[in-house]
């Protein structure tokens, strides 16, 4: 019995952690964002590292092991703001391409690198009026918005009654578009679907909360890491940068903002852990557990991100610093399936609360 | 990560729940409930036979289920106090055999209550700069001086106490750690009336007090030391997320039963968010129990800014838990003292001050924030000011 990572897992993320931190520095991350490049390289390494087969079956060519596993590494890459087609193609596709069954050969190819997938799931989580589509049960009509990997091989879709379909980027009928953000460490476009034929991979509403339950502790993992990054930038700062004949570091107010940063993101991790074991090991508690350490770790994040940029001062607002890249990627992490106030609902609902 | 739920702790669970079945709106008297806690393994959980505790392994899940099914029944998980949860873990760790066997399981018991006597007027937050002295007159301290806060000083049969034993010594290197009884000739004791309307905390002055030379932890002039061994402690109890849980589920039942307008507060949007807003906080800090508990025993991980911030968060959550049930209730809320219409025994109230207490009391939030960035987080220290 344990409470904290196995040496395995810990392994795992020094492992990836050590590769972002040699390959993927944020001169590399700002070259994806400025020059539009196809960020390959990050991909393939992380292909080498053996994350895109981390949750799918060894029968299936992949890892074998779980989200826990996962949440680790895009704690890693939240850490780094990576720019990865991580949460369709590592996580929410697999879980859905599992349960749904019979898609062996998709999930070999996903395994070895070959195939990516994006997510649109904005129509079930929380329909806005400028999307909307169609599906009569073989072909797609309509449009779905902020697609995360939108350009991905295959697009895992979901629909306001909780079916889960997918979409191939070659399909007829499918246009793409990008969309810009805020965030742009994550490529979001928009989806136009003109008779564009879907493949069933699920009906059952369960195997779409898992699927979203999985995105959701990913998204919450990713903010995690960047937040604890925005923590570790400040507090270095914080001993360097002198002000009146002092380290900014030794005034109370700048120590009780790191403090409070602290007091605020420690009880995260543990949070992320048992959120990603239960994902893999404890069914009945997933649910919940995934609503709040989405929700939670969204507010955590959102209070980090603005104090660690006021740390930095003048520097902190700059892009020549670049903090912001971190405050973006946890803005992002906030609002991606399912902003706080509406998880917490639906918190509430699986308590029968309301 | 291993939390795995085998049989063998369903069937844990099973007893737990049983017992409480049992006892439920049954307890007894407190000092007879603790007997029976601990004969039955749910309090003192882990502390060795020998010394009066139930001598268990320690165990993360069992101790969560405990935890668990306690909040669930509301059924009083036993007594606390400063002796139980400072001075018991302080003599464990750095008291003399003799000492463990004298007061350790008395005190678990219930059998003797303690009172700390740390604060002074003009030693607060800079609790080193303390000034009561103890002189060695023979083989006998001689305690004089003043203490302030003291919880508990007037019921309480002994004390724990800071004193001044080098006075040439720098300050935290002058300290020693006393123990001694509340009825030895020369202590007086004033009780101060707190902002609940209670007097629970008290001025305890002591003029000539005369303390046997081996009533002392720890050797002379190490007191600093051995009271910040267990200071972690006294945080964590300060604010035990498991206590936390059993206010949290107090506040649903309350919500689902009181209305507003014929509407149940749970119903309301705004009430409903805010509660699953502490909810999440609260799971975060559970989880991060758990954690610390489990470093604990294996060791195999670092948890010591996870440990520093247990006061801190736990305690301004906990006020603010019992905050939201008092918004929540409108003009009800205000209700105190014999108000007929008291909701929970008047309990919200005094827990949303009592705990704005603890905010302030065991080291002042602000003073946790100090230790957190210059002690976990290696930031500079404050530049030193001379004494005056
Ligand atoms: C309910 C309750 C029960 C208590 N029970 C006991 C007890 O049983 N035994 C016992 O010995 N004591 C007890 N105390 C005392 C408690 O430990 C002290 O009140 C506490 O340590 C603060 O000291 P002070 O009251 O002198 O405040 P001060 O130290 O005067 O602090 C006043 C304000 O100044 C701030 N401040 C002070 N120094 C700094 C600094 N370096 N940096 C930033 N801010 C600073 C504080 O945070 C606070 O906001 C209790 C207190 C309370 C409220």
């Amino acid at each position: 019995m344990e409470f904290g990572l196995s040496e395995e897992q810990t392994l795992l993320q020094d492992s990836v952690n050590r590769f972002l931190d040699d390959r993927v520095p944020l001169d590399r991350v700002r070259k994806f964002v400025t020059d539009g490049d196809d960020g390959d390289d990050i991909w393939q390494g992380l292909i080498e590292l053996g994350v895109p087969g981390l949750i799918i079956p060894e029968s299936a060519g992949g890892v074998g092991l779980g989200c826990l596993d996962a949440a680790i590494v895009a704690e890693a890459l939240g850490y780094h703001v990576t720019p990865a087609p991580f949460l369709g193609s590592v996580v929410m596709a697999p879980v859905a391409l599992i349960e749904g069954g019979n898609q062996e050969d998709l999930l070999r190819a996903i395994a070895a690198g070959d195939s990516t997938v994006g997510v649109a799931f904005g129509e079930a989580v929380g329909a806005r009026a400028d999307a909307g589509f169609e599906w009569d049960g073989a072909r797609l009509n309509g449009k779905a918005l902020f697609v995360i990997d939108y350009l991905a091989d295959y697009v895992l879709v979901a629909t306001s009654d909780k079916k889960i379909l997918l979409v191939s980027s070659a399909a007829d009928g499918l246009s793409r578009k990008a969309l810009t953000t805020v965030e742009k460490t994550r490529r979001t476009g928009e989806l136009v679907f003109k008779n564009t034929p879907a493949e069933l991979i699920s009906e059952d509403p369960n195997v779409y909360f898992r699927v979203l339950d999985a995105g959701r502790v990913m998204l919450a993992a990713d903010t995690l890491g960047a937040a604890q990054n925005m923590i570790d930038q400040s507090v270095a700062y914080a001993k360097v940068r002198e002000q009146f004949n002092r380290p900014i570091g030794s005034f109370q107010a700048v120590k009780h903002m790191c403090a409070q940063m602290v007091a605020d993101l420690e009880p995260c991790r543990a949070m992320i852990w048992y959120a990603g074991y239960a994902l893999d090991q404890l069914p009945e508690e997933a649910r919940l557990t995934a609503c709040h350490s989405k929700a939670h770790l969204s507010e955590v994040g959102r209070s980090v991100s603005k104090t660690a940029t006021e740390v930095h001062g003048g520097m902190g607002f700059t892009d020549l610093l670049g903090l912001h890249y971190w405050f973006k990627r946890i803005g992002f992490n906030r609002q991606m399936l399912g902003a706080p106030e509406m998880i917490r609902e639906e918190a509430a609902q699986v308590q029968d609360l309301c | 990560m291993d939390l795995s739920y085998g049989e063998g702790y369903e069937q844990f669970r099973e007893e737990v729940h049983t017992f409480l079945e049992k006892y439920r709106g049954k307890v007894p008297r407190p000092i007879e409930w603790q007997k029976i806690l601990i004969e039955n393994g749910y309090a003192a959980r882990t502390i060795p036979k020998e010394y009066g505790g139930y001598g268990a392994e320690p165990d993360i899940l069992q101790a969560r289920i405990i935890a668990e099914e306690f909040a669930k029944s509301q059924v009083s998980p036993g007594m606390g106090g400063q002796g139980i949860s400072m001075l018991v873990p302080t003599l464990l760790e750095m008291g003399t055999e003799e000492q463990k066997k004298q007061f350790v399981g008395p005190t678990l018991r219930g059998e003797l209550v303690w009172c700390q006597g740390y604060s002074e007027p003009n030693a607060g937050s800079d609790l080193a700069s303390l000034t009561t002295s103890a002189v060695l007159d023979g083989d006998e301290w001689v305690v004089n001086g003043q203490k302030i806060w003291t919880s508990t000083a007037q019921t309480a049969h002994w004390i724990f106490c800071l004193v001044r034993s080098e006075p040439e010594a720098p300050k935290h290197q002058g300290i020693s750690f006393l123990l001694f009884r509340m009825d030895t000739p020369g202590i007086e004791i004033k009780p101060l009336v707190d902002m609940t309307g209670n007097a629970n905390f008290n001025e305890v002055f002591f003029t000539d007090v005369r303390v046997p030379q081996d009533q002392i932890v720890g050797k002379r002039g190490q007191g600093w030391v051995v009271a910040n061994a267990i200071l972690g402690h006294e945080r964590g109890s300060l604010a035990s997320p498991d206590a936390t849980l059993t206010r949290f589920n107090a506040l649903v039942s309350l919500m689902k039963d009181e209305t507003i307008n014929g509407q149940r507060l749970i119903d309301i949007p705004a009430y409903r968010d805010r509660l699953m807003r502490i909810q999440g906080r609260a799971m975060a800090a559970q989880f991060n129990e758990m954690r610390i508990f489990s470093a604990r025993i294996n060791k195999k991980q670092d948890t010591k800014l996870a440990g520093m911030i247990v006061k801190m968060q736990g305690t301004e959550l906990r006020h603010e838990l019992e905050g939201l049930a008092i918004d929540a209730m409108g003009e009800l809320g205000l209700a105190f003292g014999d108000n007929p219409y008291l909701r929970g025994g008047g309990m919200w109230q005094y827990q949303y001050m009592y705990f704005l207490g603890l905010v302030i009391g065991g080291g002042t939030n602000q003073i946790q924030k100090n230790i957190i960035s210059e002690r976990g987080l290696d930031m500079p220290r404050e530049p030193k000011v001379e004494k005056k």
